[in-house]
């Protein structure tokens, strides 16, 4: 096997999973708390990224951008939080599912509105858009880098604030027993609030770090918004661990998956079969894997305690 | 409650407004006849089309309380029983649409056996998951046209029994399989079958205390759903002359929930009219504005807020009002 292409790809599949880990995060919490379904969350993806893009063209620099466009994003997913979400907690999952994909529908028509059909592609700052060897040999984009880098930096910003201070505290108590801690006095509205607000610029943050790469475009979140309710399902609603574990595996197995599964394949059966059941395969892979854990671990990988 | 069989005078308004609806559907190919234009009769049998599938999302998300986000590969399926047949020049009816009902029951038996074993949030989220498996599956076979589908040259021959190579003749085929699937969705949910189905929807571990293994109720239930779905599908495919994965697309499975919910979940017509409500706001929609989605989105948002019980609950609310002004 060759080396050098099997190390990129185990950093390209780093980096899809620390993108969905920072989508999978606040998914995770909101469903973990309140027991809210989410699927609009995807929007807020794709609203960071064409925020971010339409701020670097206006101010000319990519870091600007982003420290402008997080609390934007966040303000958002506050709005939407005040102006649909509040109503629709003491409904059942039928109600969020449907009502959220009605804000799916609303945010792409409306971006659609104000960005025009076109994707926008954003420049990147010399400095990060060239390639750094990392190993000898071993050459491997600077941006792709820092999206781990900063994948990794926020997943540990995360476990400090969940795990050491008041507000983690009460947000680990709202996932193991809502009902407990709001008789104990806690404003559990509040608290969601805020969780919503920060999973919403944790999910902006996620499209402003992939927009360099693939570009804004309408219904971006679409698609990975599946694949993040995939990895919070495998990890356990509510486990922010969990989350992170299972967002790592879902984009290592789908990178990898799409990369050697046929050369894997090939040792078992014959070429010509490989070549075309490996695409479809990789495809499925974490929706098969996906699938078997629930099969043996209906609530996930990490389940919070006490539910 | 509803008594069924009763004279039509004793009859409910509901019931009248769905006999004359499908009355007017039943005349509708003579209209277009005499206009000429058959714009009428592609969205009705797309309508119908959408409404057999909603119907039969409607046997588990409303009478067996089984949230689906994956129905939609059940009309993937289906259509797909018809195009690869149709691609191997197996042109025959009274294979494709067999397979169609086969493969969806298999299917559905196969992953039902699995997404039954979780529950809420869980298993909205792998029924979805195995939809996405088919929707991957598909695009990246790339003998069958992969992303960019399949066309179906001709329609399925039905042995020159009936000929559905005609827009009229797939029409009344359409039609005459909702009213089967309407009939036979009916009986089962009149059935001791649908009682339990019901039953354990209301309260499951009661159904546990008094012996019903709701399990495997749940699992025929989820696979006679898949078959129809399936069935849908094969007309779905005959009727577009194309398929693609597209039409599994998770966004589809979402809409076939919108679709129940309009129109009232766990009601006979309620999906049906929701389908006609879906189809007819789409195509008016439309054509207003391209950001069209905005307000359907909307819609759909305050439907869920506002409006519970669907089209079919405001039926019965005007119903009601015309009734009390009577006496």
């Amino acid at each position: 096997m060759d080396w050098t292409l099997f190390v990129t790809q185990l950093l390209n599949g780093l980096q899809l999973g620390v993108l969905l880990f920072l989508l999978a995060s606040g998914l995770t919490l909101i469903f973990g708390i309140m027991d809210f379904v989410n699927l609009a969350h995807g929007s807020l993806y794709m609203v960071g990224a064409y925020l971010c893009a339409t701020l670097t063209q206006a101010t000319d620099s990519f870091v600007l951008a982003i420290v402008l466009a997080l609390p934007l994003t966040a303000l958002i997913g506050l709005a939407v939080e005040f102006v649909v979400i509040r109503r629709l907690y003491a409904r059942d999952h039928l109600d969020h599912v449907l009502a959220t994909f009605g804000l799916i529908l609303c945010f792409d028509a409306a971006v659609h509105l104000l960005w025009g059909p076109e994707g926008m592609a954003i420049r990147l700052p010399e400095v990060l858009d060239g390639q750094v060897e990392i190993l000898p040999g071993i050459v491997f984009p600077t941006f792709r880098l820092l999206i781990i880098g900063v994948g990794l930096l926020v997943a540990l910003g995360l476990y400090l604030v969940v795990t050491r201070t008041r507000a983690g505290m009460l947000i680990r108590a709202g996932a193991s027993n809502r009902t407990m801690i709001s008789a104990l006095g806690v404003d559990i509205q509040t608290l969601f609030t805020l969780v919503f607000a920060a999973g919403a610029a944790m999910a902006g943050l996620a499209g402003m770090m992939i927009a360099p790469i693939t570009e804004a475009s309408i219904g971006m979140g679409n698609e990975i918004i599946i694949v993040a309710f995939v990895v919070i399902i495998i990890g356990g609603i509510g486990s922010i661990k969990g989350a992170f574990l299972a967002a790592v595996l879902v984009g290592l197995i789908d990178t990898m998956g799409r990369s050697f599964l046929d050369t894997l394949l090939k040792l078992f059966i014959s070429d010509q079969n490989a070549e075309t059941a490996a695409p479809a395969l990789s495809a499925m892979l974490i929706y098969i894997l996906m699938a078997a854990i629930l099969a043996f671990q209906p609530q996930g990988l990490f389940p919070p305690k006490g539910r | 409650m509803q008594r069924d069989m009763l004279s039509p005078l004793d009859w409910k308004p509901k019931t009248w407004a769905m006999v004359v609806g499908l009355a007017l559907l039943a005349l509708l190919p003579g209209y277009v006849a005499f206009t000429e234009d058959t714009f009428y009769l592609d969205l009705a049998s797309r309508l119908m089309i959408l409404g057999i599938a909603a119907v039969s999302l409607n046997l588990i998300l409303g009478h067996g309380g089984m949230i689906s986000f994956g129905h939609a590969a059940y009309l993937g399926i289906g259509a797909y029983s018809v195009g690869i047949p149709a691609y191997y020049e197996i042109h025959d009816g009274f294979i494709q649409i067999p397979i169609a009902v086969a493969c969806s029951a298999l299917f559905a038996l196969i992953t039902g056996a699995i997404c039954l074993r979780t529950k809420g949030v869980y298993f909205i989220m792998i029924t979805m998951a195995f939809t996405q498996m088919v929707f991957f599956a598909f695009v990246s076979i790339e003998e069958y046209g992969g992303d960019d589908g399949l066309v179906i040259e001709l329609r399925s021959e039905f042995a020159g029994l009936f000929d559905i190579e005609g827009a009229t003749g797939l029409y009344y085929f359409i039609f005459a399989s909702l009213l089967a699937t309407l009939y036979l969705v009916h009986r089962i949910t009149r059935s001791r079958f649908g009682m339990v189905i019901e039953g354990a929807r209301g309260n499951e571990r009661r159904m546990h205390a008094i012996g019903y293994d709701t399990y495997r109720y749940r699992l025929v239930c989820y696979v006679i759903a898949g078959a129809i779905c399936g069935f849908a599908g094969a007309l779905l495919g005959n009727f577009t002359n194309f398929i693609s994965p597209e039409m599994m697309d998770w966004t589809a499975s979402g809409e076939l929930i919108f679709m129940v919910v309009l129109g009232g979940t766990g009601t006979l017509f309620g999906p049906i009219l929701g389908a006609a409500a879906f189809v007819l706001l789409e195509e008016w929609l439309s054509a207003i504005t391209i950001y069209w989605h905005f307000l359907f989105g909307a819609l759909l948002i305050l439907v869920v807020l506002f409006w519970r019980g669907g089209l079919n609950g405001l039926i019965d609310w005007i119903g009601r009002a015309a009734w009390r002004k009577r006496s």
